[in-house]
């Protein structure tokens, strides 16, 4: 039986965390994850989960904390945002590389500078070449969803890999609303042991972790990873199956919302999918054909299922909540639109940036990209490829 | 969906309270049955500065996480912020906003750039000082706010704070009773001027 409750984002992983009760915790606060950390310490204060909490001097020592438990043979998650992951970075690649299935709750920071505490993806878009499975989350339900099923994925033999289960900083972290919790005996019942075949302390098979690699063999070590990354999807798909027979939740690699007729969509990532939602709902009350499609999997990329899922539209905007600094599009935009390149009939694709530093985006502004996707469908005029929103010193605004 | 959904807007100066008032009423409107949203607006936080905070309120799961431009109410914690904060800026039509002020509202809304709907007034600096000895004026504003929009049944909502306030103060019981006298007071004396 689902218990109902009412949860910020931060509070349903750091409650997702105790049920799971993991060996170690390695906690560096940084907002807006600080409470993460925060909750769990009380737990581990009040003697509800035995594990090691572990208060390092910087999140470059928190990651190094969690591979080293890892590598050991156990279960190591901690939490993080914006410069705290970028402080990580060098240890994120050791991870993934040493394929140690770590959780991490990332919740999402602009980067500094200007220095900004609000919500875009910029920290966890910055880490997408790492190797890190990455998971985003519309809501503090899919925060804790996401969470329960992230380990299951990681820890599936032919992945092993880490994995990122992000939510939005402030807009989910801090929002409190209800949520369906699961009892503990169900959730341990359906997250499982860990138990590796191979790890460092081992004593009939120990292993080594993190050599030196030579030219003759790195390679073949990076095609392994890049394999594990590509069985991820099918993993991501399976644990999401067994979730939904256990409590009755659909996930997917993205969500489709009134697509099937869609002349124009839009595709972004995370709790601006809700908004969008409502925007749909309202244009589609006087006749308008648009849809939503919500990447929920950003790493591995859905490639051939979004290409075939934006196979029909017209027209299609990729909302960017990073800048990428490309100079001509943002990380989601890039992808999405290298995805539909096979496609026989491609849609016409329009990348917007968005929201970045905590810039609200509400119904309104998602009503006027969907009427500016309407208008070049039917009239096929061209116009600006990638465009930032809202833009208040541009004088020739699209929107 | 949207017919149903109630929105308050909050304005208060940091170190008042005002986000836990929207929390609270989260949970309160939680107990009720409701479905809920109460989430702060965050800037440079520090104690005085103005913050917002936000509650959406309603009987199917709202899954907009945008702001609230608008609210069916606004609170005013802090009158003060009066003269630097467009208040009721995007108020519908038929809302109100809630003041805590000792004033009346002909001297308010001269701040209020031509708003020109209803003002609630509630003396909670009165209130707070004589219930509880000192200034906390976010358990009064909240009860003016249910007292006012009617979102909750007053009775209910009395009870159900009676059980947060026990948990809430679990190691300070000795503030409960005050906070509740400011919960009654409130209902009774807020009006409409």
């Amino acid at each position: 039986m689902s218990i109902r409750d009412r949860l910020s984002g931060n509070e349903a992983v750091a409650y997702a965390m105790r049920q799971i009760n993991p060996d170690v915790f390695a906690a560096f606060p940084i907002t807006p994850s600080t409470e993460i950390p925060q909750y769990f310490a009380q737990y581990a204060a009040d003697g509800k989960v035995d594990t090691e909490f572990v208060t390092v001097e910087s999140e470059h020592s928190s990651m190094s904390t969690c591979i080293g438990a890892e590598a050991a043979g156990v279960r190591a998650v901690t939490a993080t945002s914006s410069c705290g992951l970028a402080y990580m970075y060098e240890m994120l690649y050791v991870a993934a590389s040493a394929r140690l299935p770590i959780t991490l709750a990332c919740v999402n920071r602009a980067l500094t500078g200007p220095i900004n505490i609000n919500n875009d993806h910029s920290d966890s878009m910055g880490a997408r070449d790492t190797g890190w499975i990455q998971i985003y989350a519309e809501n503090n339900q899919e925060a804790y969803d996401n969470y329960l099923q992230a380990m299951r994925i990681a820890e599936t033999p032919d992945v092993r890999l880490p994995i990122m289960v992000c939510q939005d900083g402030f807009i989910t972290s801090h929002a409190v609303e209800n949520i369906e919790l699961e009892e503990d005996e169900a959730v341990k019942a359906f997250v499982g042991e860990y138990e590796p075949e191979n790890y460092l302390l081992k004593h009939e098979n120990p292993l080594a972790v993190g050599p030196y690699d030579t030219s003759p063999y790195y390679m073949e070590h990076k095609v392994q990873q890049a394999q594990a990354m590509k069985n991820a999807k099918r993993a991501i798909l399976d644990v999401a199956a067994e979730f939904e027979r256990t409590f009755g939740r659909k996930y997917g690699l993205f969500e489709e919302y009134q697509m099937e007729d869609a002349e124009a969509a839009i595709v972004l990532i995370g709790s601006t999918a809700g908004t969008a939602k409502m925007c749909v709902d309202q244009m589609r009350a006087r006749g308008e054909k648009v849809g939503l499609i919500k990447l929920r999997v950003f790493r591995p990329f859905p490639a051939e299922e979004l290409a075939q899922a934006l196979s029909k539209v017209k027209t299609a905007a990729v909302m960017d909540k990073s800048e990428g600094f490309s100079g001509c599009g943002g990380p989601v935009f890039a992808d999405t639109r290298s995805a539909c390149y096979d496609l026989k009939n491609r849609p016409r694709l329009i990348n917007i940036v968005y929201g970045l530093g905590g810039r609200d985006c509400a119904v309104e502004d998602i009503e006027r990209v969907f009427e500016y996707l309407l208008r070049i469908g039917r009239t096929g005029e061209d116009g600006p490829v990638y465009i930032h929103m809202g833009q208040r010193s541009s004088e020739k605004e699209v929107f | 969906m949207s017919d149903k959904r109630l929105e308050i807007r909050w304005h208060g100066r940091g170190g008042q309270g005002a986000k836990t008032a929207c929390m609270l009423l989260a949970d309160a409107a939680f107990a009720a049955g409701k479905y809920v949203q109460g989430f702060p607006e965050y800037g440079p936080e520090r104690m005085g500065a103005p913050i917002t905070a936000y509650n959406r309120i309603s009987d199917e799961r709202c899954s907009v996480h945008s702001y609230i431009y608008n609210p069916d109410y606004v609170v005013v914690v802090d009158e003060t912020l009066l003269s630097s904060v467009d208040v009721t800026h995007g108020l519908k039509p038929g809302g109100a906003v809630v003041v805590n002020s000792a004033k009346p509202a002909s001297q308010l809304r001269p701040y209020m750039h031509g708003y020109e709907g209803d003002i609630y007034t509630i003396d909670a600096r009165k209130i707070s000082e004589e219930c509880l000895g000192a200034y906390f004026p976010n358990t009064p504003m909240l009860a003016a706010v249910v007292q006012v929009s009617g979102v909750l049944d007053p009775e209910r909502f009395v009870q159900d704070m009676q059980a947060s306030f026990e948990h809430k103060f679990a190691t300070k019981p000795q503030v409960i009773e005050g906070n509740m006298r400011c919960l009654t007071e409130s209902m009774k004396e807020v009006r409409m001027q």
